[in-house]
């Protein structure tokens, strides 16, 4: 086989260094001993031992496991529930409920912020006395969370069987026991992407969770954006490390997953094309 | 052999079960082959057959989204629009009365000047992510071993699943006047050069975090072309640069146009790039409605119509691109 050694090769390499190169970095100085300079001064575990003294930085860190494991697990629901009725009914109003359903994937998060910020400021304050808190931020995420799960389920339903539930019905199941025992097993890998891509998003949210924060309540990405505007922090490099390799295991699960079900397929109908 | 149990709920189509034989097992369905089957029950639409149940399970599956959506999503953007139309409107103030003066202060050349700045970080995001993410995705789905495709890809868009404001400031460590680039430079007896706060670090941070993106939906494209059309040129005597350009990029268009849509968007809505690695210099539309409402000069009505202007720029791009492509392509775009 002929390597494909061309200059398209070379610049992929480049972009992969480019992609990786700042990871390095934030690695590469997460051990440096020095504060201000970058350059090497030794190599030091202080900043680790800094970081995990910081009771602040794992309080946020609950929070927002608490504000992204609730979300996705309350637009887990939901979300699935509406792709499948959206792939089941035609209803009027149909293509307005999924052009509001899908906006958060297109309209930029400062303007869903402000969106919500502004309705409960005035409308829920007023009316409901609702005050800003982890609540609140959890009820904006769910918004954005559901667009994502249902997005992948959809996708996901489009490429199953569509008789399979009728044939379950056919065969006598209740309407409930179609949906739990047919349908529901056949979802859930694009169930269980789409809740790890929302709960990816939930943690790295910083716009939406500022806004519906209010005083009340500090997520990750607010501790390290305040801390991170006012000059370098080396400790920040340390709890960039954890975070990067918690995040990228999930990301390899994830991709796994995905990618697990398509090889396989793929996988077999080769072999089966070779005999 | 386990036989499909005998209940006592079946429906009008009951015989399709039996019509396999008594010793198939049930997987195996002949739904719908059956000419005159009926193919569901649900498909029966038997006229007032317990409309009242059938109004329910639709309640429960659109519903509760529903419900959220309208009370989160529609309703707040409906009140951002009539808060858009209240001129200087400040919170805890008595609302004054409606008019476009706030749509007549974006006319200021100085929110124009920051409109023109977000479009041209987002312009030339996009076509740095295009004139780099193109070969990436072609490598990988075309010239790259078959068995490594997927993971490759993989390790690509890997770097999207970390945070976007850690990615951010490990680009504040590289390139901050005593950063790691600059040492490099020095190094290799090359004058620094004042990157952050500065427009190469906007186009950096951002090309940096939309790249993935445009290589993931242009592999997609890339990986459905048809070889044979790539084989049959180049068997007709074709240049390589001429299957590119008359068989590879028309086809992979769908891709380009859709990646490019999604960085643009993406660009023209960030908010960590600029504020992070753009400095005091480089406001954009984004930062810009960050401050009426968190910073320090707050005015919620110009904020409002800032956001709705936001909506509409990436509204407006989406309606040009749908056009552009039901005209071009098949339609099948997005």
């Amino acid at each position: 086989m002929r390597l494909p050694l061309r200059w398209q090769s070379s610049l992929t390499l480049i972009l992969f260094l480019f992609m990786y190169f700042p990871i390095a970095v934030l690695g590469l100085y997460s051990f440096n001993a020095s504060r201000y300079s970058s350059i090497w001064e030794g190599f030091s575990l202080r900043w680790y031992q800094q970081l995990l003294g910081d009771g602040r930085i794992f309080s946020a860190l609950g929070t927002s496991l608490a504000v992204a494991s609730l979300a996705v697990a309350i637009s887990a629901v939901l979300g699935t529930l509406m792709a499948v009725g959206l792939a089941k009914y035609r209803f009027p109003g149909k293509g307005l409920y999924q052009g509001i359903a899908y906006l958060p994937l297109i309209v930029p998060d400062i303007a869903i912020a402000v969106a919500t910020l502004v309705f409960l400021s005035a409308i829920g304050r007023t009316y409901f006395g609702i005050q800003l808190s982890l609540w609140t931020i959890i009820a904006a995420h769910i918004v954005f969370c559901l667009a994502y799960i249902a997005l992948v389920v959809s996708s996901r339903l489009a490429g199953l069987n569509p008789h399979l539930e009728e044939a379950a019905l056919d065969l006598g199941a209740t309407p409930r026991q179609a949906f739990i025992q047919v349908l529901l097993p056949e979802l859930l890998p694009g169930i269980v992407a789409g809740c790890l891509l929302a709960f990816v998003l939930s943690m790295d949210d910083l716009l939406i969770s500022s806004f519906t924060a209010g005083n009340g309540a500090n997520t990750l990405p607010m501790e390290i954006y305040s801390r991170v505007r006012t000059g370098m922090k080396p400790d920040i490099n340390a709890l960039s490390v954890l975070l990067i390799l918690g995040s990228g295991m999930l990301a390899f699960v994830a991709e796994f997953w995905r990618a697990g079900g398509d090889s396989s397929g793929s996988l077999r109908s080769n072999r089966a094309q070779s005999k | 052999m386990p036989q499909p149990k005998p209940t006592t709920n079946i429906g009008p189509s009951s015989p399709v079960p039996n019509s396999s034989g008594p010793s198939s097992p049930p997987t195996p369905l002949p739904t719908g082959s059956g000419p005159g089957f009926p193919r569901s029950r649900r498909s029966l639409g038997l006229p007032g057959w317990n409309t009242g149940k059938r109004l329910i399970q639709p309640l429960i599956l659109l519903g509760p989204a529903g419900l959220w959506l309208v009370v989160l999503l529609l309703l707040p953007t409906l009140l951002l629009l009539e808060l858009s139309l209240i001129p200087g409107f400040r919170l805890g103030q008595p609302p004054g009365a409606y008019g476009l003066g706030n749509y007549v202060t974006l006319l200021d050349p100085l929110y124009l000047t920051v409109m023109g700045r977000s479009l041209t970080y987002a312009l030339g995001t996009t076509a740095l992510c295009l004139v780099l993410g193109f070969p990436v995705a072609y490598w990988i789905a075309i010239l790259a071993p078959q068995r490594w495709r997927s993971l490759l890809l993989l390790g690509f868009i890997l770097p999207l699943w970390t945070s976007s404001l850690l990615r951010a400031y490990a680009w504040i460590t590289i390139l901050r006047p005593s950063g790691v680039l600059n040492s490099i430079l020095a190094g290799l007896h090359l004058p620094g050069q004042a990157w952050l706060n500065n427009t190469p670090a906007i186009f950096i941070g951002m090309t940096y975090s939309f790249l993935p993106y445009m290589v993931l939906i242009l592999y997609a494209s890339l990986e459905k072309l048809d070889r044979r059309m790539l084989e049959a040129a180049a068997d007709l005597g074709a240049q390589p640069h001429q299957t590119f350009w008359k068989v590879t990029l028309p086809q992979s268009l769908p891709g380009i146009a859709a990646g490019s849509l999604l960085v643009f968007i993406s660009a023209l809505g960030d908010f960590v790039v600029p504020d992070l690695l753009g400095g005091s210099s480089s406001m954009t539309l984004s930062r810009l409605v960050y401050q009426q409402f968190l910073g320090a000069t707050r005015n919620w009505g110009l904020g409002s119509s800032l956001s709705l202007l936001l909506i509409g720029a990436v509204g407006l791009a989406i309606a040009l691109l749908l056009k552009w492509g039901n005209r071009d392509s098949d339609g099948s775009l997005l």
